[in-house]
């Protein structure tokens, strides 16, 4: 068991380590030159493309035992959470200004719960998942919180923090009763022992199994542990927002899949229903209750919900066909909620947030450009063709039709039809009304890369969704 | 039989103090039941041969951790804060909730049976003792476990730092 310890059995964990070594640095670089915040964002920006450089070029394998692998699968999601790393520092500039936050820790923070992704997606134990999911979420409580004289920012991050610890202990509370029943923590070992004894039937593993699930669900913000979401976005800084509605989600159904991919293969029957139930409340509650938002990040926090439902239809069809459809819907639904948040960050100026969906009205003749942005993304979380968000949409929808969930996907297709009114009223505001008070909106370099490598990828996957979707696919090999 | 005893008597008061630090409306008397929980969590350790973590138990957490909080109680001013009114309207359908699902986790207890044992039966822990057990453990296969708590502690202090710091200063 013991083996002999070299630096090379750390290969694996590299991309992981320099990241936190640079999330180490980030500290240090604020402290000796606090004048200097420009290039906190782009060490950040560096290290996030160095990473993702990196990984493609990484040998897959496995370190420390079999608690960590890095193969394609986590490849594929470990891009998806630097990329909304990526875009977020890209975001954030203009924001931090306006909003006059100006810690330097922003970046830090940020880096490190990243970090904390990275481990949970390539974990292979229950217990780094676990660790992984704490160091993601730790972060992100006190970046949730980074406003401190907005007593919504305080709020949202008080609510985040205990409702997370909530979450956590279900999951700590199902990972005690999976450890002991089976004996491991290691998704391998548990499907081992399940399929060598009569286990799998025993109602201490189903209500352990369930738990875990739930502690998962919750990170992903699916309806019914959906509670926290609007609140949160609401409250938080709008680029943390936008962060927390991509990287964290990854990460969460990439241990979802993994979880259920590697620990329980053999008993998709039961946990394809649960999920069908959880897809399905994600749709109902994301859809119907963003209808009568009156504010743009509340409205993105339960269209967020209805997404989490979207995603889950291609886990519960349990096919690599269904895998692939989720992680490019994943991907996918980054570039265009990164976009749709990017310009709600151009509406923000100095004192007037114009967060509400009053403002968005003319936003048409004031300003052209942010309107036409706003307009490629709402169609494209819609899911109206040529955008991305049709093509990731249909895939899921196929994926699960070909796993024989029939009346789920009319569901889902009834549901998706009911989301485009909310999404569709405010491209209305933005081109039926008449303004109501004149604003100019400002680009800075950062915020203009960000809109246009969205609106670049929601265009470009809508028109060319090949590249993607084999990469999805071949990403899954290694199961 | 005395060691069923034992764990019987040490789960009751866990059980029992942890209820009274939920539901206590004066926040010193929260506390000190947590202290008497963590003694009495300290003895199911020893109750498993496990002396270290026992030692570790009492050290950290009621020694420091525990300090720690009777500090605070002591800075804040909680007198108005105790009485506040529930956030909840629905507080009954969150109680029928949460009985039902208590009623589960208890229901499935009976089923429960223990899974494959692992490489430290209480011979081989009594043999290596446990302290030097463990510190093998932790070292070697569970290094990278180990490794990311100690990120974790770092967020945990630079998170502290940043939500405590007074803004103004930072600005000037």
């Amino acid at each position: 068991m013991n083996m002999p310890f070299t630096l090379s059995t750390l290969v694996p964990v590299l991309p992981e380590i320099f990241l936190a070594c640079m999330a180490t640095i980030l500290i240090v670089v604020d402290f000796l030159c606090p004048r200097n915040r420009e290039m906190l964002a782009q060490l950040a920006l560096f290290s996030a493309f160095g990473v993702i450089f990196f990984l493609f070029y990484q040998e897959p394998g496995l370190a420390f035992g079999t608690m960590f692998i890095a193969d394609s699968y986590s490849v594929f999601f470990k891009v998806i959470c630097l990329f909304g790393m990526l875009m977020t520092t890209l975001l954030s500039g203009q924001y931090l200004k306006v909003e006059q936050i100006r810690q330097g820790e922003y970046y830090s923070l940020m880096t490190f719960s990243v970090v904390g992704m990275m481990f949970m997606v390539s974990a292979a134990d229950l217990i780094v998942v676990y660790l992984g999911l704490e160091l993601m979420a730790l972060s992100i409580y006190c970046l949730v919180g980074l406003l401190k004289s907005d007593a919504r920012a305080n709020e949202a991050s008080i609510k985040y923090f205990l409702m997370g610890s909530f979450s956590s202990a279900i999951l700590l509370y199902g990972i005690t009763l999976l450890y002991g029943l089976t004996g491991t923590t290691d998704f391998a070992g548990i499907a081992k022992y399940c399929s060598e004894t009569d286990i799998l039937k025993n109602p201490a593993l189903l209500t352990g199994f369930v738990l875990i699930l739930c502690g998962f669900f919750f990170k992903v913000g699916a309806a019914p542990f959906h509670f926290w979401s609007p609140d949160i976005y609401q409250g938080s800084p709008t680029s943390i927002t936008a962060f927390m509605s991509v990287a964290p989600k990854a990460a969460g159904f990439a241990v979802i899949g993994r979880f259920l991919l590697m620990a329980f293969p053999e008993s998709h029957e039961q946990w394809g229903s649960l999920l069908v139930i959880i897809s399905l409340l994600s749709m109902a509650v994301g859809n119907i209750i963003a209808i009568s938002q009156q504010n743009v990040k509340r409205m993105l926090a339960y269209s967020s919900i209805a997404h989490a439902g979207y995603a889950l239809l291609g886990i519960l069809a349990g096919t690599s066909e269904g895998y692939s459809a989720t992680m490019s819907y994943l991907l996918i639904y980054g570039f265009m909620n990164m976009g749709a948040f990017g310009v709600v960050i151009l509406m923000c100026s100095k004192g007037n947030r114009r967060e509400s969906l009053e403002d968005y009205k003319g936003l048409a003749k004031s300003n052209p450009m942010a309107a036409l942005l706003m307009l490629i993304f709402m169609f494209s979380l819609t899911g109206i063709p040529p955008t991305a968000g049709f093509v990731g949409k249909f895939y899921l929808l196929k994926a699960a039709l070909a796993a024989g969930y029939t009346w789920t996907v009319i569901i889902a297709v009834i549901f998706s039809a009911i989301s485009a009114y909310f999404y569709l009223r405010v491209i209305r505001y933005m081109y039926m009304d008449e303004p109501q008070d004149e604003f100019i909106t400002q680009y800075s370099p950062g915020l203009t890369a960000a809109l246009v490598i969205s609106a670049v990828g929601v265009l470009g996957i809508g028109i060319l969704p090949g590249s993607i979707f084999d990469w999805a696919a071949r990403s899954l090999v290694c199961f | 039989m005395v060691n069923q005893l034992l764990f019987l008597y040490c789960a009751v008061v866990i059980i029992g103090t942890g209820l009274v630090a939920v539901r206590a409306k004066n926040p010193v008397y929260s506390v000190l039941s947590v202290m008497v929980l963590f003694f009495h969590m300290a003895g199911l350790y020893l109750l498993l041969n496990a002396e270290f973590l026992a030692a570790i138990q009492i050290i950290v957490y009621a020694g420091a951790i525990l300090v720690l909080y009777l500090f605070v109680l002591f800075l804040v001013s909680l007198r108005q804060e105790v009485k506040i009114e529930r956030f909840i309207a629905s507080h009954g359908v969150s109680t029928v909730v949460s009985v039902c699902l208590g009623a589960c986790l208890l229901a499935i207890i009976p089923s429960f049976k223990l899974g494959a044992k692992g490489q430290y039966p209480v011979e081989r822990i009594e043999q290596l003792t446990h302290t030097k057990a463990m510190g093998l453990e932790l070292y070697s296969n569970f290094i990278l476990p180990f490794e990311i708590a100690g990120l974790i502690l770092l967020i945990a202090v630079i998170g502290g730092l940043v939500l405590a710091r007074n803004e103004k200063e930072v600005n000037e």
